[in-house]
């Protein structure tokens, strides 16, 4: 019998368990002697704390600060930088800062007595938008302009082509902040064990955890021990911040030398966690008389609230991908991240992408309207093809299919007969966007920084152990791995277990992230699966650990930004349909089609729960999800009653397809995908809006209330 | 104040002493241990944590332990254990409904409640029957194909 391609799909190793109810997440756990937590935060903006006034506490209830990190420790969290604060001392960046953790047996009572705790400031002025940030708003907090990164790529000579130009099209693009709404809230606990602690969290990455609080009490790696928890859903939601939960937990783990559970309410993690950074994206492009793009520069700005944590990574990928998958002559990209008084920006699906992504993509229909040319004609003329250059000056090594998805998906939805039935300003309207991601860590950080291993067990009874530190948190990895790995092996897949990672056990594979744990961490498991097919008869009980290697020939150098900063990417195609009421300007979205290079599926359904989550994510980014911020009283939207993400009734099912174009590093050819699908969609709304209303939309989100003010 | 309150929480009759403003979802986490039903907005919005109330489905986060006095509670650890609930269980894992999974346990309360309403039902009905029920991982589609394929499966069962 013929083997089934890797991609027929396989019931998902966790779903019984989840379906059924019987999964434990972090609030299901229960210790005898556990004690709960509740974060006491800052109520400002901006300033110092003057006085922090407690009401009387019971037996048994502990208030925790940094006055409890021990001589030797730091209040530090490292994440990639190190300038987030544990605990907050003196002065207080943004409303939701840490200041300290009220421990105690009885949850109500906590609830109680932290409503109870008055803490008296001396207020300061606060910059909360990009334009405060850059203006330095109440002075700078940050350096002396409140940047925390500045920097500037250049391919070609930008002024030459200035000197050039016919004319020179100026265009500003705006996104907003985006909350990652997992079902599941921030959650973890510290359990002291001996000389160590034991820290179970909702996380993305355990090995990010470890390394980012064990200085806190000056305790070595080994004596933090990381076990991740059934994950529901982070999105990069789970990546830095559950930091900022268990650091605090394991400061007052060793002050009351019992666990520590803290869960946040849905109203906590709504107002007080990180979100996806605003943009501010100005293009000026310039034109030759017949309309060629000769260059763009672009001056990418991204708001990145009061601490830096990963923004300084997260503009990188930004201004990667300024240009899209477009081929543009001459660019000149800057990036900054301001500091802000806000809640800190953090990791979200796409990571910086999403938003350069959908300005370029807006932009392109823009040059096209002020050129009186069709958009997708416009954008098929510098589609990006293998061999060319990118934007810093790297090359793209695949073959690039993006005609290939350009014909299925206006197949698929009729493009071609509806963009000319809905004329301008009809109320109907169909959009097209197309997108790219650059997979796993940019330039040699895999190689550089990342260093990933994965290991695997052989027991004794002939099962074998996934042991790496890579995390299920609902993407389908644990399948994937197990499909890998038995795929490899030649065993059914029963015979392989792959369980959440403790990092006292497992090898470090690097973090859950950037969309590399197929693409990357599959490929090493892929090798030591070989490894262990070699030795399967050898031994009965015995492990294969192999190591990341670094294709040849993709040079990079971190400092300047050039080179390859992508060894290969996933690419999209999204087609959105709508209709606008006329009286309402509400907008319902009557047709979605997407067409995705992202290699080879290892697992169609897990691939298609992806596509389809990703887009629908997505569109709620550009449709439905604002989220305003108030300077006294912080974000405005924090429950699911008023920060509105999509339902089963505000989208339509999907249609979606794939061209397979095999990655030659992958495993079984496979590329990563999980934030390319996220990519496009958005852009592709507001296109269809645009012509529906035959408006120019230069900022997401657009409800029905920002439409209006466009039109009226 | 504090009050027993009878009810029936799948098929065993139980009794409880406690606040009638406690919350059905505490009491069911807490005091029973039945920790499938989650907890995720607090406020009724989002579904994880639905049971059924003689045959309704209600969030328990809104739900105050008095209103519950003599009522028939099934939650995913009751429905599990039927036929009607194996067949959802199983075609939800099929057909790829289950992600990050912490709606799931509602979802599938919210199934078996559109099902017995609609045994045969269509795609708008299976929408509009999730409606109250927030997923942020599948974009829905694939959940509201596995309740159809539930659906199929189970015929006559409904």
């Amino acid at each position: 019998m013929a083997k089934k391609p890797i991609g027929t799909p396989l019931r998902r190793t966790d779903a019984i368990a989840k379906a059924s109810g019987t999964e434990k997440y972090l609030s299901d756990m229960q210790f005898d002697d556990m004690l709960y937590a509740r974060m006491v935060r800052s109520g400002i903006s901006r300033g110092t704390i003057q006085d922090i006034s407690l009401p009387p506490l019971p037996d048994g209830y502990y208030f925790i600060t940094y006055k409890d990190i021990p001589e030797g420790g730091k209040n530090e969290l490292v994440m990639i930088k190190s300038d987030y604060r544990c605990f907050a001392e003196q002065d207080v960046r943004y409303i939701g800062e840490t200041i300290g953790l009220l421990v105690g047996p009885n949850r109500s009572e906590l609830a109680d007595l932290v409503d109870k705790i008055s803490i008296t400031y001396n207020e300061e002025t606060p910059a909360i938008t990009i334009e405060e940030g850059l203006a330095c708003t109440g002075g700078p907090f940050v350096g002396t302009d409140n940047l925390f990164c500045d920097f500037t790529i250049n391919k070609g000579d930008i002024e030459d082509v200035f000197t050039r130009a016919d004319r020179i099209i100026e265009d500003e693009i705006i996104t907003g902040w985006q909350e990652h709404v997992h079902l599941e809230t921030n959650a973890a606990l510290a359990q002291p064990s001996g000389d160590s602690y034991i820290i179970y969290a909702s996380a993305q990455c355990p090995f990010y955890v470890r390394k980012s609080i064990a200085g806190l009490l000056g305790l070595s790696y080994e004596q933090v021990i990381v076990r991740q928890t059934t994950t529901g859903g982070a999105f990069g939601g789970k990546e830095h911040f559950p930091d900022v939960l268990a650091g605090p937990l394991l400061v007052a783990a060793s002050v009351v030398k019992r666990p520590v559970q803290l869960v946040f309410d849905r109203h906590e993690d709504g107002a007080y966690s990180v979100k996806r950074h605003p943009s501010r994206t100005i293009f000026k492009t310039a034109l030759a008389a017949d309309g060629t793009i000769l260059g763009m520069d672009i001056d990418v700005v991204y708001n990145a609230g009061g601490y830096e944590s990963c923004s300084y990574v997260v503009l990188q990928r930004g201004v990667f991908h300024a240009t899209g998958v477009y081929n543009i002559g001459v660019s000149r990209v800057r990036g900054r991240a301001v500091a802000t008084n806000t809640f800190p920006s953090d990791a979200f699906r796409g990571f910086g992408a999403p938003q350069t992504l959908f300005a370029i993509e807006t932009h392109m229909c823009h040059l096209a309207n002020e050129l009186g040319v069709d958009p997708l004609e416009l954008k098929k003329q510098y589609f990006l093809k293998q061999g060319d250059s990118t934007v810093t000056n790297g090359h793209i090594f695949e073959k690039v299919v993006l005609s290939e998805m350009l014909n299925q998906v206006k197949t698929a939805s009729d493009y071609d007969r509806k963009i000319k039935e809905y004329t301008l300003g009809s109320g109907k309207g169909i959009g097209i966007a197309f997108y790219n991601h650059g997979g796993a860590f940019t330039g040699n950080g895999e190689q550089m920084i990342i260093k990933a291993k994965a290991r695997l067990h052989k027991r004794a009874d002939g099962i074998v152990e996934i042991l790496v530190g890579s995390t299920e948190m609902g993407q389908g990895l644990q399948t994937a791995f197990t499909k890998i790995v038995a795929d490899t092996l030649e065993i059914g897949t029963d015979r392989i277990v792959y369980p959440n990672p403790d990092t006292s056990v497992v090898a470090d594979s690097g973090p859950t992230v950037a969309s590399r744990s197929t693409m990357i961490v599959g490929k090493i498991l892929e090798r030591a699966a070989l490894e262990m097919k070699n030795r399967w008869n050898e031994d009965t009980d015995f492990s294969t650990e192999a190591q990341y290697e670094h294709p040849e020939g993709h040079p990079w150098d971190q400092n300047t930004f050039q080179g390859d900063a992508y060894i290969a990417y996933g690419w999209g195609a999204c087609v959105v349909e709508v209709s606008v009421d006329p009286l309402t300007y509400e907008v319902q979205t009557t047709g979605i089609w997407s067409s995705h290079d992202i290699g080879v599926p290892i697992d169609e359904l897990v691939v298609q729960g992806q596509i389809n989550g990703g887009i629908i994510q997505s569109l709620g980014y550009a449709a439905m999800e604002k989220l305003d911020y108030h300077p006294k009283k912080g974000f405005k939207q924090i429950g699911l009653s008023d920060y509105i993400i999509p339902t089963s009734m505000d989208f339509p099912s999907q249609q979606w397809d794939l061209v397979h174009n095999p990655y030659p590093y992958g495993p079984s050819g496979a590329k990563g995908m999980g934030e390319l699908v996220f990519n496009g969609a958005s852009a592709a709304f507001v296109d269809a809006v645009s012509r529906a209303i035959d408006c120019e939309i230069r900022e997401i989100p657009i409800p029905p209330e920002t439409i209006t003010e466009l039109l009226v | 104040m504090i009050r027993e309150i009878q009810f029936t929480l799948n098929g065993e009759v139980v009794a409880l002493t406690c606040d009638p403003l406690k919350r059905l979802l505490d009491v069911l986490r807490e005091d029973f241990g039945l920790t499938g039903t989650k907890e995720a907005c607090g406020e009724g919005e989002c579904g994880a944590c639905s049971v059924l109330k003689d045959g309704k489905i209600i969030t328990t986060c809104m739900v105050p332990m008095g209103a519950v006095h003599g009522c028939e509670i099934m939650t995913i650890e009751g429905l599990r254990e039927t036929q009607r609930g194996r067949v959802i269980i199983e075609a939800f894992a099929d057909g790829g409904a289950v992600q990050c999974g912490f709606c799931i346990p509602g979802m599938v309360i919210a199934a078996e409640s559109l099902l017995e309403e609609h045994p045969e039902p269509t795609e708008e009905q299976i929408r509009l029957g999730i409606s109250g029920n927030l997923c942020r991982c599948t974009g829905y589609d694939l959940i509201v194909e596995s309740i159809r394929l539930a659906a199929q499966r189970g015929k006559g069962l409904w």
